[in-house]
């Protein structure tokens, strides 16, 4: 294993007791009662009265949920096992530690704990505190069902979590706020390819075996088998594999606006996603598809896990404005 | 056989060996949803049974209902994922028609598992053929019922029946496409996997059957 952890165990906790020592003027972490040490909230949460944002899910995708808590973004994420959604009583108190009245939304993937735990949450929040909180699941990932809203969520999360933070800051009220998060998920695909397995360090080795040289094509977040698996191929044939199913499924046709998300599952290098990026880059100006602004980063990860996936956002005006607007949060800021 | 009794050794007793047993098999429950889903499954037990065992000793003097609720609430708290709201859901549930007792009738032990069971398939919205732990439990449930009340089987007969068509629901879930859960979406590719949270619950059974008396 070429990890750096100390038990098992313990590396959610340590993590988070890393994380919010490191981002101490960003966040902090709220330990007692029903939060179990497992809410991150941030310091600018209930500083105006609008919608609360909480977002989370299981550990193992940073930055993804925690390192978009801060100002003008997410008020506070809960933090699950490794690749486990958090249980029902952090997602409650996490309403509990950000709702100003005006309600809340959870933004998270769509995945059966998930819903099952968040929905719990939200159950409670409703009979014991009267306050509303309003789900909208992120279905980005193209090639994991036929059917939209079967599917898993994936590094379009990202978005999902920018522009619902912008609306809500900006105060607009719930309904509101929901109706964006799901305009901008019905205007978003994603898909990935994945080259390794994370390790897990309950095992202290990968989840699956994949022999060296190999791809797969399609493969989830958490290593949910893809659609196909064959030999690495040169980067502008991958990235022609994905960006087909992503372009053909919304469609994406020309006269369109995106934002472009290149995105790293953990392992793979900056330079390797630039290079994939130009090529995402010649593909959208041949279809006539324009480029708005792009990220090119690690912003939803699998731990160690060598690969990349691809995220299309059709913007309109109000998403861009959305994307735009001000947020300061530990590994990501719009000025 | 209105004699038979199950005294609140006999479920102290499961509980002990359910710690083992999520111990033991962790690796195992790591394999098969590593096959599937995403490896979290053994982990996951074992980090909510652990739970259970730095308490349990603080619980004992308890009913036994409330003992399986400590259980249930503490793996609901600790699991997190899907396991942790079905299998707490279980134990929350299980002691229910016996509150406040502290030995049940094997009549009222079977109300217990349909009222365990009936939550799992509630929360997990699943049914037989779906590929998830219902595959192992509602079968089971189902046989346990007839053993007892149909066919005069003893309960520690009964039990084992319930335990064997409970393996073989599991082993159902290997060749089915999964329609619930995380291996749902991956269609046939699902085909030839033992479905993890089949594969603890009739873990779970065996341990039931293994301290009755």
């Amino acid at each position: 294993m070429k990890r750096f952890i100390n038990d098992p165990y313990d590396v959610v906790e340590e993590m988070l007791e890393g994380y919010v020592l490191a981002h101490k003027d960003y966040v902090e972490l709220i330990k007692e009662g029903e939060a179990q040490g497992r809410v991150v909230v941030s310091k600018s949460a209930k500083k105006k009265d609008k919608v609360g944002v909480v977002i989370g899910g299981g550990s193992g995708h940073e930055p993804l949920f925690l390192g978009y808590v801060g100002k003008g973004f997410v008020d506070a994420a809960v933090i699950g096992n490794i690749n486990t959604s958090p249980s029902p009583d952090p997602c409650y108190a996490a309403v509990k530690a950000v709702d100003t009245g005006k309600g809340c939304i959870y933004l998270y993937g769509n995945y059966a704990g998930d819903v099952m735990n968040f929905d719990m949450g939200a159950e409670k929040a409703d009979e014991e505190d009267g306050i509303r909180v309003e789900t909208v699941l992120t279905t980005d990932d193209v090639i994991s069902s036929e059917n939209i809203e079967d599917r898993r969520g994936i590094a379009g999360m990202f978005f999902m979590f920018k522009t619902t933070s912008a609306k809500a800051d900006m105060g607009a009220d719930l309904d509101e706020v929901v109706a964006l998060a799901q305009k901008c998920n019905t205007n978003m695909r994603t898909m990935g390819v994945a080259m390794s397995s994370p390790t897990l360090p309950s095992k202290g080795g990968p989840i699956f075996e994949m022999e060296e040289g190999d791809m797969e094509i399609g493969m989830g977040l958490h290593g949910e088998p893809g659609v196909r698996r064959g030999k690495i191929e040169p980067a502008d044939k991958v990235v022609d594999q994905i960006m087909d199913p992503i372009l053909a499924d919304l469609p994406y046709v020309a006269g369109d606006e995106v934002y472009v998300m290149v995105n790293s599952l953990g392992a793979t290098p900056l330079q390797d996603l630039h290079i994939c990026f130009r090529r995402v880059a010649q593909i959208l100006e041949e279809k006539g598809i324009k480029i708005y602004k792009s990220i090119v980063g690690t912003m939803a990860s699998s731990m160690d896990m060598a690969g990349m996936s691809i995220t299309l956002l059709k913007l309109d005006d109000e998403l861009k404005e959305l994307m735009d607007y001000p947020c300061d949060a530990p590994y990501f800021t719009q000025v | 056989m209105s004699d038979y009794i199950l005294n609140k050794d006999y479920f102290i007793a499961v509980i002990e060996d359910l710690i083992i047993m999520s111990e033991e098999k962790k690796e195992y429950f790591i394999q098969l949803d590593s096959a599937i889903g995403d490896g979290d499954h053994g982990m996951n037990l074992s980090i909510g049974f652990r739970e259970v065992n730095k308490n349990l000793e603080a619980w004992k003097s308890e009913d036994i209902n409330t003992i399986f609720k400590n259980v249930g609430t503490a793996l609901l708290d600790k699991v997190g994922g899907a396991a942790g709201p079905l299998y707490g859901g279980f134990f929350m549930k299980f002691g229910l028609p016996v509150k406040g007792k502290d030995e049940v009738t094997f009549d009222e032990f079977i109300e217990m598992m349909e009222s365990g069971v009936a939550i799992i398939e509630k929360r997990g919205k699943a049914v037989v053929g779906d590929a998830t732990m219902v595959c192992t439990l509602r079968p089971a449930v189902d046989a346990l019922k007839k053993a007892y009340h149909d066919d005069g089987l003893s309960p520690k007969e009964a039990m084992k029946m319930a335990m064997e068509v409970g393996a073989q629901g599991s082993d159902s879930t290997v060749p089915l496409i999964a329609k619930k859960g995380r291996a749902m979406r991956l269609g046939e590719r699902a085909i030839g996997h033992r479905d993890p949270g089949s594969a603890s619950s009739a873990a779970m059974l065996e341990v039931f059957y293994k301290h009755m008396p």
